[in-house]
């Protein structure tokens, strides 16, 4: 049996946004599902019901009769109190849940035994990015963000010499290097400002750089990557230190983004209210960490407003404002998920908790809180060793640990093993061997440390050179074979064969011969190559 | 020369051997390095000439003939290899090595000018024995390494029903002859022992080699670059020559090393690689064993779509393999290296441990194309860029680059570190048709929606992009 997907209308306030747009509606029909559309619930977004109709959709006239028909239901915010109450016990919801700042709403998801998918819950792995929600709606942010800043700002963003007299760039600080605060560089650069950037983790510099603008470090020594990727609380003195930098900055620039945000906690208050007074008049600070509390102390969430003549925006509807846009990319990554959900194309899902994407974005299992989810294993950079260990004890130890790597030191019983047969081999030939034998072993057994230590520092563009310089050393048998030629007659070298061992000896210096001349200058002839 | 002087003599020979490799740890010294070898070698030949155990008046005649008629056809042979068949070059040698070695230890098992008596003729003769073994295996290994890489012999690896226990009969014989050998009363009594054992070690080796596939021929050089050493370290035990030792220890050691880092860019244990085949024992076939069948559709494009995509990109990093190699295309390739470059785009190389047949073998044909080597970077210094690059190129290489190794932990090769050319803005797969590599894995990388294959032969397609380029 084929599941109905309903997509009910948005009733959050100003909410322009769709979960699902005719283009992906199709898709989901392709996947085996039937999809019901609440009347108008697109026209926000300039997506007509005909349209929706067009791409095979059943419209519903209102959201009563939707919800009472849907296995699923797709929508952008999380549901209000009366919409979960309308849902069928069973029904499977995807939306943006925030499960940390809403444990009410959870309780309520729970109870009504749903199964609940949160897309902002989605964990931050390679293969998740396509579903990555937040990201998606980040990059819209950001770009919104330079917009409205522009609207705002009373002066060009490029620098421009006129008949009329010269006008210098806007100068923007980006505060956070994530995806929005990325987004809002790239939007920035293009419309010609002059463009700086900082962020508490160091790795993101490449990138500032590589959308052309300049990256301010804070100049303090501490590492600010989290686990997955997302930035951490610091410390007291970076805090400070970091503090010295804003505020000069401040002083500088027309225009501030602030984008910093910490997963699960509130904002961090960046931009004190005596950094806004110190900007010039006119200048406009673009809050898009509002919706948590706002990354400047004078933010007003949800609004703009004019202090100490900086016009301060805290909007927290930005992805709403580029409805069509928006909508687009959030449908396509629930489009996504539901690929990831129903992987045999028959309308049918299976939320299958061994898949790492799936399990983390699963808040809610018929009825069973399931958040917060394990630990992410893979991250984006690579997570201090610390930090997995403290993260989330109740998970499965064995996934995270697992067998050590190749650089692991050799556990103490492996290694007691090695010392334990060296030791018997070593006391063997002491017991038995002749001494002048001994003396050979030493020699041997040393040269072959020396080898290791001094292989080791070759570096790997060498390694067939050399090959080829040891192959011409290993011809030092010559010296063997020369020594077998002609030894000098001595006492008993009656009956020696002399003419066997002349001609044995004779093949073995010509081959090695060829082996010694062939081999240095095979060699010299590459190296001679390597050239910067 | 006193004895003295000749002991003193290879001392300094072995300090200019260390020296030599540790020179390579770098470009800059490699030039120098290969000279304290050369010098370290001629002293150790002059040494033994001028000293106390060869008779001038009788044996120089022999030994300048000899050396004569080796060095012209080295000197010839290092003149005239082109550096992609720097692999059957290195392999040959190896063989010469090991037949010498196998040579020296015949004729000092039946001199009889140097008379040992008790533990001690045991011993030698253990290591006479010894050493003609790891001679044989060596002689007849590289002789077949040499023959699959050259393409006389093919690369598929020739799994025979119950090689293990093949391999195992002839170990045990081996000993029992060894017990024989020594045993022996007389030498006419230990010629027999000896022999058949050289025969078991020269089939042994064969078998070895010849149950290896191609992919896995970087490990069988540098494992025989290791035994060639091994053998030389045998044959000092031999002759009581502390010079031989340390040479062949350094040499041994070094292959092992090498060895060791192939073995682990392909996450493959050592036992595994030799124990031959694909896979780890049981004795399976290749086959495709589990993993999902990657799915989807390949976009193909042509050269000039290539050079259109190159000439917008602002990073490039190309990535060779051995089809690069086959094809000859390396000077192509800088060409179009070049050229890039010129414009401002940032072009750089990354090489995986093991691309290639060889250790280094990427390294040397970038090389000899002239290619810079601080643009040539190791799979480790690449890696985290690609999500910085915008075109990643990928010539005849397949299974180092393919995802399946880090996604997909039912892959044959899951686990073995790959180049992660997916993660670039654009992906583009030259090769000649959709098959898979020497681990007969589907490499879903192909399939992925920033990919794109070039379709056709390395050298033909870089030619046309080039021309393309240029335009």
């Amino acid at each position: 049996m084929a599941l109905t997907i309903g997509v009910p209308r948005e009733t959050f306030a100003g909410e322009k946004r769709v979960a699902a747009v005719p283009e992906v509606v199709e898709k989901l029909i392709k996947l085996g599902f039937s999809v019901r559309i609440e009347s108008g619930a697109g026209a926000a977004a300039n997506f007509t019901d005909e349209a929706y109709a067009a791409a095979g959709a059943q419209i519903a006239a209102n959201a009563a009769e939707l919800t009472a028909h849907s296995d699923m239901i797709f929508k952008v915010r999380a549901p209000t109190a009366d919409e979960v109450a309308a849902m069928k016990p069973g029904t499977t919801l995807i939306s943006f849940i925030w499960p940390a700042q809403n444990p009410q709403l959870m309780q309520q998801l729970a109870e009504r035994q749903l199964t609940v998918l949160a897309m902002d819950s989605v964990p931050r792995i390679s293969r998740a990015q396509k579903m990555d929600a937040l990201s998606s709606m980040a990059n819209i942010a950001g770009y919104r963000a330079v917009i409205e800043a522009a609207h705002h700002f009373g002066r060009f963003f490029t620098g421009q010499i006129t008949a009329a007299g010269k006008v210098p760039p806007a100068k923007v600080f980006v505060i956070g290097a994530g995806v929005a605060g990325l987004a809002a560089l790239g939007a920035a650069v293009g419309l010609g400002a002059i463009v700086r950037a900082n962020d508490t983790r160091p790795e993101v510099g490449d990138q500032v750089k590589s959308m052309g603008a300049e990256f301010v470090p804070v100049d303090y020594q501490e590492e600010g990557t989290g686990v997955g990727g997302y930035a951490k609380v610091m410390s007291e003195g970076f805090q400070n230190a970091q503090r010295e930098t804003f505020a000069k900055q401040a002083k500088d620039v027309d225009i501030i983004i602030t984008t910093a945000l910490i997963p699960g906690k509130p904002a961090p208050k960046l931009i004190t209210a005596e950094m806004v007074k110190s900007m010039r008049p006119g200048s406009v600070i673009v809050d898009l960490a509002a919706e948590q509390g706002g990354n400047c102390e004078l933010t007003v969430p949800g609004e703009v407003v004019v202090r100490e003549g900086v016009t301060i925006i805290g909007y927290t509807d930005l992805p709403s404002r580029l409805s069509k846009q928006a909508s687009t990319l959030y449908s396509t990554n629930l489009l996504r998920l539901t690929e990831e959900l129903c992987k045999t194309k028959d309308g049918n899902i299976d939320v299958n908790f061994d898949d790492e994407a799936i399990r983390g974005a699963t808040v809610v299992k018929a009825g069973e809180v399931t958040w917060p989810p394990p630990p992410p294993k893979l991250s984006a950079a690579p997570p201090q060793a610390k930090a997995a260990a403290t993260a989330a004890p109740a998970t499965p130890k064995k996934s995270s640990h697992g067998h050590g790597g190749a650089g692991e030191p050799m556990s103490a019983k492996s290694l007691g093993i090695t010392f334990g047969v060296g030791a018997l081999l070593f006391w063997l030939i002491g017991a038995f061997a002749p001494p002048s034998f001994l003396g050979h072993f030493t020699v041997f057994v040393l040269a072959c440390f020396i080898g290791y230590m001094v292989v080791w520092n070759v570096t790997p563009s060498l390694h067939t050179p050399l090959m080829s310089v040891t192959n011409a050393i290993s011809s030092i048998i010559a010296v063997g074979a020369i020594v077998q030629v002609a030894p000098p007659a001595a006492a008993g070298t009656e009956g020696r064969p002399d003419t066997l061992i002349l001609g044995l000896a004779v093949a073995a210096l010509t081959l090695t011969a060829i082996n010694m001349f062939g081999g240095f200058a095979v060699t010299r002839r590459m190296l001679a190559m390597f050239r910067k | 020369m006193s004895a003295n002087l000749a002991t003193v003599a290879y001392l300094g020979a072995a300090i200019l051997f260390i020296l030599s490799l540790g020179g390579l740890s770098n470009p800059e010294t490699s030039r120098r390095g290969n000279l304290l070898g050369i010098v370290g070698m001629t002293l150790a030949v002059l040494a033994t000439v001028l000293g106390p155990r060869v008779d001038l008046g009788e044996g120089l005649p022999f030994i300048v003939g000899a050396l004569a008629v080796g060095a012209l056809i080295g000197l010839y042979a290092a003149r005239t290899v082109q550096m992609t068949q720097m692999p059957e070059l290195v392999a040959l040698m190896h063989s010469l090595v090991g037949l010498a070695a196998c040579f020296v230890g015949f004729a000092s098992y039946v001199d009889t000018s140097v008379v040992y008596e008790g533990a001690e003729k045991s011993i030698h003769e253990a290591e006479i024995y010894i050493g003609i073994f790891i001679g044989a295996i060596t002689f007849s290994g590289s002789v077949i390494a040499f023959g699959k890489l050259s393409g006389k012999i093919g690369g598929k690896p020739l799994l025979l029903p119950a090689r293990h226990w093949i391999n195992l009969a002839g170990l045990l014989a081996v000993i029992w002859f060894g017990g024989q050998f020594v045993g022996a009363g007389s030498t006419d009594a230990g010629m027999m022992p000896l022999a058949i054992m050289t025969v078991i070690a020269l089939l042994f080796g064969i078998h070895m080699v010849m149950a290896i596939g191609g992919a896995d021929m970087p490990v069988v050089v540098s494992m025989l670059n290791s035994y060639s050493g091994w053998a030389a370290a045998a044959t000092g035990f031999m002759l009581a020559n502390d010079l031989l030792i340390v040479t062949g220890a350094l040499v041994g050691s070094s292959g092992a090393i090498l060895s060791y880092i192939m073995c682990r860019a392909m996450n493959r244990s050592f036992i595994s690689v030799i124990a031959g085949g694909f896979g780890t024992g049981g004795g399976t076939a290749p086959a495709a064993s589990g993993g999902a069948q990657p799915a989807g559709e390949v976009v193909a494009v042509s050269a000039v779509e290539t050079a259109e995509l190159l000439r917008s990109a602002k990073n490039v990093i190309i990535i060779p393999g051995y089809g690069m190699a086959v094809a000859q295309a390396q000077h192509t390739v800088y060409e179009i290296t070049r050229l890039l470059r010129e414009k401002g785009v940032n072009v750089r190389f990354g090489i995986h441990p093991v691309a290639g047949r060889m250790p280094g073998h990427m390294n040397v044909l970038l090389a000899e194309a002239k290619v810079p080597y601080d643009i040539v970077l190791e799979m480790d210094e690449i890696n985290d860029d690609f999500p910085d690059t915008d075109v990643s190129m990928v010539i005849g290489a397949n299974d180092i680059v393919n995802p399946a190794a880090e996604d997909d932990p039912t892959s044959p090769i899951a686990g073995m570190p790959v180049l992660q050319v997916w993660k670039s803005k654009t992906s583009i797969v030259m090769k000649r048709s959709m098959a898979s590599g020497y681990a007969g894995v589907d490499n879903p990388l192909f399939f992925k929606d920033n990919n794109r294959m070039l379709f056709g032969d390395a050298k033909k397609m870089l030619d046309e992009v080039l021309v393309a380029l240029k335009a």
